[in-house]
């Protein structure tokens, strides 16, 4: 039975739903007609159809925000969060979730309390300790900063996982012989598996994305992310908009076809992540 | 022995965000420019941030940005997710589009919209004055700088909204919207007696985490305005992060970032209530 039946009100409906689908598409319209136009053609007219394609567009940004490089940067910065997020943030959760520490409520009631702490309020003596320590520049190092700032979301998205899977299971394999470590990697791990992916999509995201931590912490031009670099090509006075969004292009293109394949793991790992705690 | 397992966690959470927070809150009453000794001041940056206008002004739009996430987005977020939940079909179309924009980098936004909407040379905004319509950037107006930062917001944050709002409506009781109906109700009453009531704690949680996020907001403003024209859209974070590692001024970033902790850090405490309340089950 639906909510309403009425025709009038139903195309009234998917009207007001079609321009919101408007709205929302609209600035991704702009940015890949543009990506293929040459400048100039930017300036007279940023909806009107390419006339000629400038698919060298894509070959200059990908020159002068030296993608070769600071792409490579992105993607072990990723790569390296999601690893110590996924691993560290799993132990956890399972403890939690099972209440196997004494300590659970405490623990959780920190780790929520982090989650909404401002990033101001760590970010200056964290830089100048780190600089003082030559931590500057150091992927690892920020990697580490990521995982604190996203492990809380991770752990409470996977407690959902582990508070899903039967006691049983658990109790089966000790009787069995099992030591409580091999009941994690054997037993656990596997079960919540589909969890532990979502978090690493997210995860990933997340770093892939993120500019603030970046910016601050990856300066030198042979360590900064595709995002920085991004910025720093895109501040320029010169600007050349058709190259600046060829370049954000190609860092948009993988998320978003990951996004398409996958959104269902997206959408609920995110909305999950901050709705249901 | 399952104690070990919460120990990766607990020492990088603290070694990153506990301690380095201690450290601001004492360095807010210290004069430090990062590499020589840090001197004991006392009160002394709160006092300055009190006689500084851009503070006041940083606060103000803080308060302002609360305001317009507080309703806009919330209010679209609603009427999109029941609006899907009338149509049924393509529901889960438009639900992806929606969010679309959360997955894209803010950097990649703030420029879209820089380049391709508002600048008068390359962007619709140009196009416009040469049809002759009276448009300006609202980005290069002082009045207006904080508003077009928002805006951009807005666009990046409502399709969220609407999702997990549309994921609560989903979890209504389909007797309560059926009994609802055979008594009569129009629409609107619907919406007021069942759907709204049915989804207040949801809708509850949003509001909570807007004003908490809505005193982080950072980078939008950094990259489209940097705070400016004349710091007219300076919010607490971009001053915080200007007076760090601009103007060295690190006691008084640390000050500063005590003022922001302080509005996330009561809304933090109905977070955690109602994330408690959650979690017990």
């Amino acid at each position: 039975m639906s909510l309403v039946e009425s025709r009038v009100t139903l195309t009234l409906t998917y009207i007001a739903l079609a321009i919101l689908l408007v709205i929302t598409l609209f600035p991704v319209a702009l940015l890949l007609l543009n990506s293929v136009k040459p400048a100039a053609q930017i300036v007279q007219n940023p909806l009107a159809w390419p006339e000629t394609f400038r698919w060298d567009n894509f070959t200059r940004a990908w020159q002068d925000a030296r993608f070769g490089q600071t792409m490579w940067n992105s993607i072990v910065l990723t790569a390296t969060t999601i690893v110590l997020v996924c691993t560290t943030a799993s132990l956890t959760a399972y403890v939690l979730a099972r209440r196997k520490i004494r300590t659970w409520k405490i623990v959780t009631f920190y780790l929520l309390a982090t989650t909404t702490a401002p990033i101001q309020l760590f970010l200056f003596p964290l830089y100048f300790g780190f600089a003082r320590l030559g931590l500057i520049n150091n992927p690892f190092a920020v990697a580490l900063i990521y995982t604190a700032v996203y492990s809380p979301f991770a752990i409470m998205l996977l407690r959902t996982y582990f508070l899903a899977v039967p006691k049983e299971l658990e109790e089966a394999a000790l009787i069995d012989g099992a030591t409580h470590w091999q009941v994690f990697t054997r037993v656990m791990l596997p079960i919540v598996s589909p969890g532990i992916l979502t978090v690493a999509l997210i995860i990933g995201l997340y770093s892939w994305n993120e500019f603030l931590i970046a910016t601050t912490f990856l300066q030198r031009a042979d360590r900064m992310t595709a995002v920085v670099s991004f910025f720093l090509l895109s501040g320029q006075y010169s600007s050349d908009w058709g190259e600046i969004m060829a370049a954000a292009l190609i860092i948009v293109l993988p998320v978003v076809v990951l996004f398409v394949f996958l959104q269902r793991r997206f959408i609920e790992g995110m909305a999950g992540g901050s709705v249901k705690g | 022995m399952h104690r070990l397992y919460v120990v990766p966690t607990l020492i990088i959470n603290v070694v990153i965000i506990l301690l380095p927070a201690m450290l601001t809150i004492a360095l807010a009453f210290f004069r430090w420019d990062g590499i020589t000794a840090p001197s004991f001041v006392g009160l002394q940056n709160f006092r300055e941030l009190w006689a500084d206008n851009v503070f006041w002004t940083a606060l103000t739009n803080n308060i302002i940005w609360t305001a317009i996430f507080l309703t806009l987005p919330i209010a679209m977020g609603l009427l999109a997710a029941t609006m899907l939940l009338i149509a049924r079909r393509g529901s889960l179309f438009f639900q992806v589009i929606y969010f679309l924009p959360m997955i894209i980098a803010t950097a990649i936004i703030a420029r879209i919209w820089q380049g391709m909407i508002y600048s008068p040379v390359s962007g619709i905004n140009g196009l416009l004055q040469r049809f002759g319509l009276p448009t300006y950037d609202p980005l290069t107006q002082p009045s207006t700088a904080l508003l077009g930062i928002a805006t951009v917001d807005l666009w990046h944050w409502w399709g969220f909204l609407c999702v997990i709002f549309f994921a609560a409506l989903r979890q209504v009781p389909q007797e309560h919207i059926e009994a609802a109906r055979i008594e009569g109700a129009n629409f609107w009453q619907m919406m007021r007696y069942v759907l709204l009531p049915a989804i207040r704690p949801t809708i509850t949680l949003m509001m909570i985490m807007t004003v908490i996020w809505s005193f982080l907001v950072f980078d939008f403003v950094y990259i489209l305005t940097q705070g400016g024209p004349a710091f007219s859209s300076e919010v607490l974070s971009t001053m915080a992060y200007r007076s760090a590692f601009y103007d060295l001024a690190v006691g008084k970033a640390a000050a500063v970032a005590i003022v922001i902790s302080l509005f996330g850090l009561a809304a933090t405490a109905f977070y955690i209530q109602a994330q408690a309340r959650e979690f017990e089950e």
